[in-house]
């Protein structure tokens, strides 16, 4: 029924508004003197230089792909171990799937050298 | 108290070809790992055998032979196993072999002869077969990933060539644009219903309908998001730009392979999602259900586009990316053509039917375009078929058949297969989409049979490189367009006992 996800609406609109009221508030009663120190993206004396986006070596990449693996591998053990007892044998069964494609993609990552830096 | 289901309760016997193909590819990747470089023709033969014992497993249940597990759904109703699930079994995994085949000597002259080729090609067998099979927006979706990601890294098998790389990150940029929408569509179909699953969906949209809720507005959405998401999965205009640019860069056995594969788990899809779960959805008294109109349109778009941009086109991997996307068209009309409720069952066996036909002869040519394309990759042009039938008359006769068969000339698969999609159209009252589907045809004429005539009327010298797996193909590509031609009721046998539409 889409009556059922009006608090969720009602929680958009109230979120928006808040957050607007909050930054119109303080421009309408807080005291304003912009000057190019403080319109600057480092307000405390630093003296930007350079760009923010820099070459990065792409190995760090690599590493955060990998993490993934353990990452999904930690989201859906959880919740898992939360309610294990509930599922018995089967939900041994259905992890011990999960954990066998898992692994494979861990020898894979492993034997062709993905975990080594150089 | 939650209660578990037992193993049992899985019916996991029901998936066998598909699950058994997923372990097999599992198994094969730690297998590969040990394989020495210069013998990976152990992980080709693997992954053959592999699929071919699936092929004949998926062929024996289509046949009625043996019926695998009890009753016709699996994983609680994620998994349907009917005669729709055999058919695309089938046409799938013998696409399968026919990759593996037309790869193998293709790979070597490439110089990519890796282990990661073939069963990544599993991967994406298997996600088409889930696809093929789903009985829930939530296996539509998982599969459509596994379907496409392998085949992401498929277009890009050929780095550091940068045509290969720029076709890889097209196609995956797109096609992870067209993932988002189809989660989003699923999410208000969810949202309008209830529930994910089709005949769930099936029974909310019969009582949203009854009772005129508002929610019918978010189902439309949801359905035109969900078309948009499996739209650019089978090459759909407007959702059509990325593969003319992918089709020409990624290495032409994967071509082979994936404008096949990835349009039979699309159209799969698309008849499950709507055909199954939404055939009723039936707006202000209208006589068909309300994504009828936007589908047969989309179909006449496609078929337009695809057949004039072909004629331009002078590269014949340009040229059959945009023959592929014409072909969607046809196919559309039939998925548009189920939306009349007295329709459903015949339009979806024409799908079937159109795909199993499109199969055969679409590997054909890609194998024909692999034989005569040199090893940087070059060749590929109009031209390089120029006087065949004088040094190759054996290719030049089968290039011959696959051209009549795409034109849809009588006597070959691709006839039986338009029949059958205007017969459903025209059963439909879809007249229009139906005289533009015919006109088109004669238009694509033009296009295939200027081929035949390059190869027959014209002088030339081409140099192909046909080793026997190719070969094989080829031979298994005429084969397969003859006999289906030839013999249509073997595809109408196969196809009629395909009952999609739920009853009352």
């Amino acid at each position: 029924m889409p009556s059922d996800f009006a608090p969720i609406s009602a929680l958009l609109i109230l979120s928006v508004a808040v957050s607007l009221i909050i930054v119109f508030i303080s421009r309408l009663l807080g005291p304003f003197h912009p000057t190019t120190r403080k319109l600057s993206p480092y307000e405390s004396g630093m003296q930007p230089f350079g760009e923010a986006i820099r070459r990065i070596p792409v190995k760090f990449y690599r590493i955060a792909v990998l993490f993934i693996l353990f990452d999904v591998e930690v989201i859906f053990f959880l919740p898992w171990a939360v309610v294990f007892r509930d599922f018995k044998l089967y939900g041994l069964a259905v992890m011990g799937v999960f954990f066998f494609v898992l692994m494979i993609g861990f020898v894979y990552e492993w034997k062709v050298g993905g975990l080594e830096w150089d | 108290m939650f209660e578990a289901p037992s193993i049992g309760d899985l019916n996991i016997a029901a998936t066998l070809p598909a699950t058994l193909l997923a372990l097999g590819a599992c198994i094969f990747l730690l297998v590969d790992l040990f394989v020495p470089k210069d013998r990976k023709y152990i992980t080709a033969l693997l992954a053959a055998a592999g699929l071919l014992t699936s092929l004949v497993l998926a062929l024996l249940s289509l046949m009625n032979i043996i019926e695998f597990g009890s009753g016709e759904t699996a994983f609680a109703g994620l998994y349907i196993a009917d005669q729709f699930t055999d058919v695309v079994n089938v046409v799938v995994l013998f696409t399968g072999l026919m990759g593996v085949l037309v790869a193998y000597n293709y790979l070597d002259r490439i110089g990519k002869q890796r282990g990661e080729y073939y069963y990544l090609l599993l991967f994406t067998t298997v996600g088409v077969m889930f696809m093929g099979s789903a009985g829930d927006l939530v296996t539509v979706f998982v599969a459509l990933e596994l379907l496409s990601i392998p085949l992401y890294i498929l277009s890009g098998f050929r780095w550091p060539q940068e045509q290969s790389e720029e076709s890889a990150l097209k196609y995956f940029i797109l096609g992870a644009f067209s993932s988002g929408f189809l989660v989003y569509g699923i999410a208000m179909i969810y949202g309008a219903t209830g529930t994910t699953e089709f005949r769930g969906i099936w029974l909310a949209v019969d009582e949203i309908i009854a009772q005129d809720l508002s929610s019918k507005y978010l189902l439309l959405l949801g359905a035109g998001l969900t078309l948009v998401g499996l739209g650019f999965k089978v090459a759909a205009v407007p959702f059509h730009m990325w593969t003319p640019d992918v089709y020409q860069g990624a290495p032409t056995s994967v071509v082979a392979y994936m404008s096949v594969a990835a349009k039979v788990g699309g159209f799969a899809a698309l008849v499950r999602v709507f055909a199954s779960g939404m055939s009723n959805f039936v707006l202000d008294g209208a006589t068909a259900a309300a994504w009828q109109d936007t589908m047969w349109l989309i179909a006449a778009l496609t078929m337009i586009l695809g057949n004039l941009v072909a004629i331009v086109q002078t590269d014949l991997k340009r040229l059959f990316a945009y023959s592929s996307i014409a072909h969607a068209g046809y196919i559309l009309t039939a998925v548009a053509a189920a939306g009349s409720a007295a329709v459903t069952n015949e339009a979806a066996q024409a799908v079937a039917i159109y795909l199993a036909a499109y199969a055969f002869t679409n590997i054909g040519v890609f194998a024909v375009i692999i034989s005569v394309e040199k090893d940087d990759s070059s060749n590929t042009g109009l031209d390089s078929l120029r006087g065949m039938s004088r040094t190759q008359p054996l290719l030049a006769a089968s290039m011959t058949l696959f051209m009549f068969s795409l034109t849809g000339i009588p006597l070959t698969a691709g006839f039986v297969g338009k029949w059958f999609v205007f017969k459903s159209a025209i059963a439909a009252d879809l007249f229009p989409v139906a005289v533009i589907g015919v006109l088109t045809s004669l238009v694509s004429a033009y296009y295939y049979l200027r081929i035949v005539w390059l190869m027959y009327f014209e002088e030339g010298e081409p140099q192909v490189y046909i080793p026997w797996p190719l070969a094989s193909a080829i031979s298994l590509a005429v084969v397969g367009t003859l006999l289906l031609g030839i013999f249509p009721y073997l595809l109408q046998e196969m196809a009629q006992d395909i009952v999609l539409a739920f009853g009352r």
